[in-house]
């Protein structure tokens, strides 16, 4: 059975207005990296927040663990993790007592699962009298995730927990999530950053609160619909605007310094007559080639169908 | 057992860890039960008097010198018309205007009878109020005085009552031993409800509440874990209220200190009961601020603590006993200037007690773990 399973879940703040989740369904394998893509707002913090029991939804039904989050939410509270997207630790306790708070309240000492945390907590260790409040982003996270694995959970739920995280920082924390993984621990993790969906081992990608698809980040991006074009030029902008006005265009948007644009129909003579169309139009040292689309790309161009 | 232990041990460090909310735990209510006691006094002395004088005889003369040595008025001038003494209200110089009327001594000579016109400055309804009363009892003995020169001395000594006064509980009438144990509730009463009430809500609003709720602790012991360490705060509050009220002003309690701590412990779970409500009702500490000040306000006025409740509408009276605080106000009075016991504060300490249910029950019924 799998670890997490969501059917039909539907959850609106409002009366009236989208809803804040419309009939999610989904479910996590045992020891799976799952990942939850989207931008913000997308509904994925209301997805953590019923999945932890401190939300009811207000149809559907979820099971974590094999424990229904209605019925059973006091298991569900016993077997997972749970990282906020906000920082939620008692900024002015220190590192060490924030730890030592967390692991008594779930029954439990540091000592007895240190093995899984050190890793982690070796590199916050030297800090481990300062307060919570004065640690920089990247402690805070890491300590947050200490706490959140102290009691060695089944599951582990985190909320964009790479938000406002520096580069390199965000890399050793994803690199400290395939440890986990590799301890048999399922995780459930959102991020609004695509490029580190393919990390996952399975996304699903979230918008205004229903899933757009959900696959490997490998067959999601193998499901790409027709072609992707990369096209640079010295004058990027004004490229975008010429660029839409072409008829056979369907997606065209800016991807770095780059544009990427897809076409209505598929055809050999697209890419030349977009090219000739274009210095038509003034532009010089246009160059067009094919590539292959990025989780992004897919995340866009599921947007744009499904408007 | 073990998480209450930590929990009480987490929210200890913390408050005493808030250099912010020591002194406002510790000094603040100190401070102020050195200061308002002496500022709230409801003597009502000096008060202004303009003479409007149009007998000048020897009468007007000795009325108005016993007004002037009772030792309540300043006069401010004398008159011989009523506009420039008015003018003198106007220009709030004067509280309260005498006018005494032309042929006042030959009147009171021959028909033994004359007026005298007293006017009021009513915008400060207190002095107004008291200070034509003890312009009347002045002006009720000199007229007493003169029947006792005129009249044969038989008749005069049997025509008079004489009253003698007694204060119980408070013989000198010393208004530190009225105001000192009402503050003393109020200081106590401010810390123990609104600052536990401020920090449940500051564990809403940083956050830190969703990630205990995703704990198995229970819901008792949360509210428990918080409830305690303001229990003990304000137990200790009072404590140094009562020495200060005692080496500083001298109230030294003369009923049982067992009673009057045991009416405290039960006060004191309504009034956590009390902040408990407030933070589950807040989302933020400026909304609980205010909050907790609207009903500050109304325990101030409606309490009994500068306006006795006997005197309020019976409206006015509801709401007064429907506030925890004008009991204990009542019975803090009550033990340590009078030495009620039990028997006699009984109904207090069933009021108390319902409070106590009714608030905590209800905070309890309101707040939810999953939202």
């Amino acid at each position: 059975m799998d670890t997490v399973i969501l059917q039909h879940i539907s959850k609106s703040y409002v009366k009236e207005g989208p809803p804040a989740l419309q009939d999610v369904s989904f479910s996590v394998k045992k020891g799976e990296l799952f990942g939850l893509i989207g931008p913000d707002g997308a509904g994925k913090s209301t997805i953590f927040r019923i999945l932890t029991t401190l939300l009811l939804s207000d149809k559907g039904s979820a099971t974590v663990a094999g424990y229904d989050v209605v019925k059973n939410y006091h298991e569900i509270r016993s077997c997972v993790g749970y990282m906020p997207g906000k920082f939620s630790l008692y900024q002015d306790l220190t590192i060490e007592e924030n730890l030592h708070f967390f692991a008594t309240l779930f029954g439990t000492t540091v000592a007895a699962n240190y093995a899984l945390i050190k890793d982690i907590y070796e590199q916050i260790a030297p800090f481990k009298n300062r307060r919570a409040g004065k640690l920089s982003g990247g402690m805070k996270q890491k300590l947050a995730l200490c706490c959140a694995l102290i009691h060695r959970p089944e599951v582990l739920f985190l909320d964009e927990p790479t938000t406002g995280v520096d580069a390199v920082s965000r890399k050793e924390f994803w690199e400290m999530l395939q440890r986990l993984k590799a301890e048999g621990i399922t995780i459930v993790v959102s991020t609004p950053y695509m490029d580190e969906a393919s990390l996952c081992e399975r996304i699903a990608l979230i918008q205004n609160g229903q899933i757009l698809s959900i696959n490997t980040p490998a067959k999601i991006i193998e499901a790409y619909p027709g072609k992707l074009y990369a096209l640079t030029a010295p004058k990027v902008h004004l490229l975008l605007k010429d660029t839409r006005q072409y008829a056979g265009i369907s997606l065209c948007y800016a991807a770095g310094d780059k544009l990427h644009l897809s076409f209505k129909e598929e055809g050999k003579e697209h890419p030349a007559g977009l090219l000739s169309w274009l210095e038509s139009k003034g532009h010089q040292g246009v160059r067009i080639e094919e590539i292959t689309p990025d989780i992004e790309d897919c995340f866009i161009a599921k947007t744009s169908t499904h408007e | 057992m073990r998480t209450l232990r930590l929990l009480l041990e987490k929210e200890f460090r913390q408050i005493f860890r808030d250099k912010g909310l020591l002194p406002i735990i510790f000094i603040m209510p100190m401070v102020q039960l050195l200061i308002m006691p002496l500022a709230a006094n409801f003597d009502v002395k000096n008060i202004n008097l303009a003479v409007v004088d149009r007998d000048h005889s020897t009468y007007t003369q000795q009325m108005v010198s016993k007004i002037a040595s009772s030792g309540y008025f300043r006069i401010t001038g004398y008159y011989t018309d009523y506009a420039p003494a008015l003018h003198q209200i106007e220009r709030e110089k004067a509280d309260i205007i005498l006018e005494i009327p032309a042929h006042f001594e030959t009147d009171l000579v021959r028909e033994s009878k004359a007026s005298v016109y007293v006017a009021a400055d009513a915008i400060n309804g207190t002095k107004a109020g008291l200070g034509s009363a003890y312009l009347n009892t002045i002006l009720g003995d000199f007229n007493n005085e003169i029947r006792m020169k005129w009249l044969p001395a038989k008749m005069a000594a049997a025509g008079t009552v004489d009253v003698t006064y007694s204060n119980w509980f408070n013989p000198e009438m010393n208004y530190h031993l009225y105001m000192v144990p009402g503050i003393l509730v109020l200081l106590v009463t401010m810390v123990g409800g609104f600052v536990a009430a401020l920090n449940i809500v500051k564990e809403k609003e940083i956050g830190t509440i969703e990630q205990i709720n995703v704990t198995p602790i229970k819901k008792w012991q949360f509210i428990i874990g918080k409830m305690i360490p303001f229990w003990v705060i304000g137990m200790v509050d009072f404590t140094i209220g009562l020495l200060l009220a005692r080496y500083v002003y001298g109230v030294i309690p003369v009923g049982s200190l067992l009673l009057l701590y045991s009416f405290l412990a039960i006060y004191l779970v309504a009034l956590l009961g009390f902040g408990l409500l407030i933070s589950t009702y807040s989302d933020n500490q400026l909304q609980a601020m205010f909050v907790a000040f609207f009903f500050i306000m109304i325990f101030m006025l409606m309490s009994g603590l500068f306006v006795s409740v006997d005197n309020m509408p019976s409206w006015a009276k509801v709401i007064a006993k429907l506030t925890p605080v004008t009991h204990f106000i009542d019975v803090v009075r009550m033990i340590v200037l009078k030495g009620s016991r039990f028997s006699d504060i009984k109904m207090q300490f069933l009021y108390e007690i319902a409070f106590a249910v009714v608030l905590n029950g209800w905070a309890i019924l309101n707040y939810r773990k999953t939202a």
